[in-house]
């Protein structure tokens, strides 16, 4: 009974475990609105732009370069999403040019005198590598956004399902649709750190495809998303340090497996 | 009559460009409420930008004005109640009527339990027409009429001065039609602009009291009969109807 719960005795797991319980809530939150609208390669190409955003912080010689990420990804999501709407070009065509542009920019100018080793960190991520002062900056994420789901969310639905009946009742159509974008942004380069540039989008939007194969109404996908999140993050953390296999990677192979198992009893 | 606080819209002059393109040149139009006003004309004659103009989603030229019973012009800016085609939402959408219902017609975060109240309120503004048996369906999986008739239910709630309807009844089977009609005539009693756009001319004549035909300029105007007499409408519809 005690090998159970050897893994308690870690810091780190324990820090970990709280880093899943606060990442997991957040990431699916968001998730919802990025599966029902359609975007999830939009918030692929975000995750990749984190890469120029770490290059350019490191170029210009900005020691905190995390914070230049997500300025640089912000600027990176307002633009894809003007020409999201711009309706004049294939849009999955330029989100493709914008993710491959936000990777190869990347790691040009991160290997120029042979560093990128040095930020492969940056794609895989670890969450076992959280610390404990980084645990409050995922919190006050998860806050804001809780309060801006609270406030917002009906107008981001109205977007989603009708820009032009949002626009008739009153919603401010693109300040609404740009915020979305921003938080976005800024959430996904916060967690990258953690769960990096490969995987991040796997956990955004897996709880919420998940939850969408057996929701039936907007709760019980907010709420199924949460609970398989949330479920997906604490086996996967344990299964990982049982298994000696990496964190993040093993989130996912459940979030997955979650998926599959509710597509395969979805109601027809 | 009960007194709708506007009474009739008026549209003087409007031009639509895009770049050096004219898509709609100088059309104006007065509707009244309670009269149902249908804009017609073959595919690309500039009817959808016309509404988004009206609708102020597109830059334009000349005015839209709503004046009261009195004839005075009102600076308050109208209620309009929107009916678009059809809703970005696939079959696997999780999002109910009543879902829809409260993220668009309330303040409460739809995400959340409905709280019984507003859940109560929501039944009875979809019983008035008929459709509270449709509050708990999923959007993704109504019908075509279903459909249409959720989403004028809810353009109504709360009374508009002015409905808009876009292609309300393409898709639409031979059922749905008449309930929709039925819904249409019940709300030309309660005072507020009508204005559609339609393919279906066997509907437009059925239902509207004016029709406007439109093709980038206004081609002829007045009752339906008079419109689909005319030499214009003729040369629009050669096959009489089938645009």
């Amino acid at each position: 009974m005690a090998a159970w719960f050897s893994w308690w005795e870690y810091e780190f797991m324990r820090t970990a475990l709280w880093a899943l319980l606060l990442l997991v809530p957040l990431l699916s939150l968001l998730g919802t609105l990025v599966v029902n609208n359609g975007m999830s390669f939009f918030s692929d190409a975000l995750g990749h732009s984190a890469l120029t955003g770490v290059a350019i912080g490191v170029v210009l010689g900005v020691s905190r370069y995390h914070w230049v990420m997500v300025v640089f990804a912000v600027v990176f999501a307002l633009l894809m999403n003007r020409i999201r709407h711009s309706g004049t070009t294939s849009v999955d065509t330029v989100i493709g040019v914008f993710s491959a542009v936000g990777v190869a920019l990347g790691l040009v100018l991160l290997s120029r005198k042979g560093e990128f080793a040095a930020y492969q960190s940056l794609l895989i991520g670890d969450v076992l590598s959280i610390t404990r002062k980084e645990l409050w900056v995922l919190g006050a994420a998860l806050a804001v956004t809780v309060v801006f789901w609270l406030l917002f969310f009906n107008g981001f639905h109205a977007i989603s399902v009708s820009p032009a009946v949002a626009h008739s009742r009153g919603f401010s159509v693109v300040w609404l649709d740009n915020l979305f974008v921003v938080l976005l942004a800024v959430v996904v380069m916060l967690a990258i750190r953690w769960v990096g540039l490969l995987l991040i989008n796997a956990m955004l939007i897996l709880p919420a495809a998940a939850a969408r194969n057996a929701a039936r109404s907007l709760r019980s996908y907010h709420a199924l998303s949460l609970v398989f999140g949330l479920f997906a993050g604490v086996l996967g953390l344990l299964l990982s340090y049982y298994n000696a296999v990496a964190t993040g990677p093993t989130v996912i192979l459940v979030l997955a497996a979650l998926f599959f198992g509710t597509f395969a009893m979805r109601k027809k | 009559m009960s007194g709708c606080g506007l009474h009739c819209l008026k549209m003087e002059h409007i031009t639509v460009r895009a770049g050096a393109e004219t898509l709609v040149e100088d059309v104006s139009l007065h509707a009244h409420c309670g009269e149902i006003t249908a804009v017609i004309g073959r595919n690309g004659a500039g009817k959808s930008t016309l509404f988004k103009a009206i609708l102020d989603q597109l830059p334009h030229e000349g005015t839209v004005s709503f004046s009261g019973h009195d004839g005075v012009p009102t600076h308050r800016k109208p209620r309009i109640g929107y009916v678009p085609q059809s809703l970005n939402i696939d079959s696997g959408s999780p999002a109910t009527v009543l879902d829809l219902a409260v993220s668009l017609t309330s303040r409460w975060p739809a995400f959340l339990p409905v709280p019984r109240r507003l859940r109560e309120e929501m039944r009875a503004h979809f019983a008035q027409f008929a459709a509270d048996g449709l509050l708990d369906r999923p959007v993704g999986r109504l019908s075509g009429g279903e459909l249409q008739r959720v989403l004028l239910v809810l353009a109504v709630r709360p009374q508009p001065d002015m409905l808009v309807l876009d292609e309300p009844v393409s898709g639409v089977d031979e059922a749905g039609l008449e309930r929709f009609y039925q819904l249409l005539e019940q709300l030309r009693k309660q005072d507020m602009v009508i204005l559609l756009i339609s393919h279906d001319l066997p509907f437009v004549q059925r239902c509207a009291d004016r029709v406007l035909l439109l093709d980038k300029r206004v081609l002829a105007t007045g009752t339906p009969k008079e419109v689909f007499a005319s030499p214009a409408f003729r040369r629009a519809f050669p096959l009489g109807g089938e645009s």
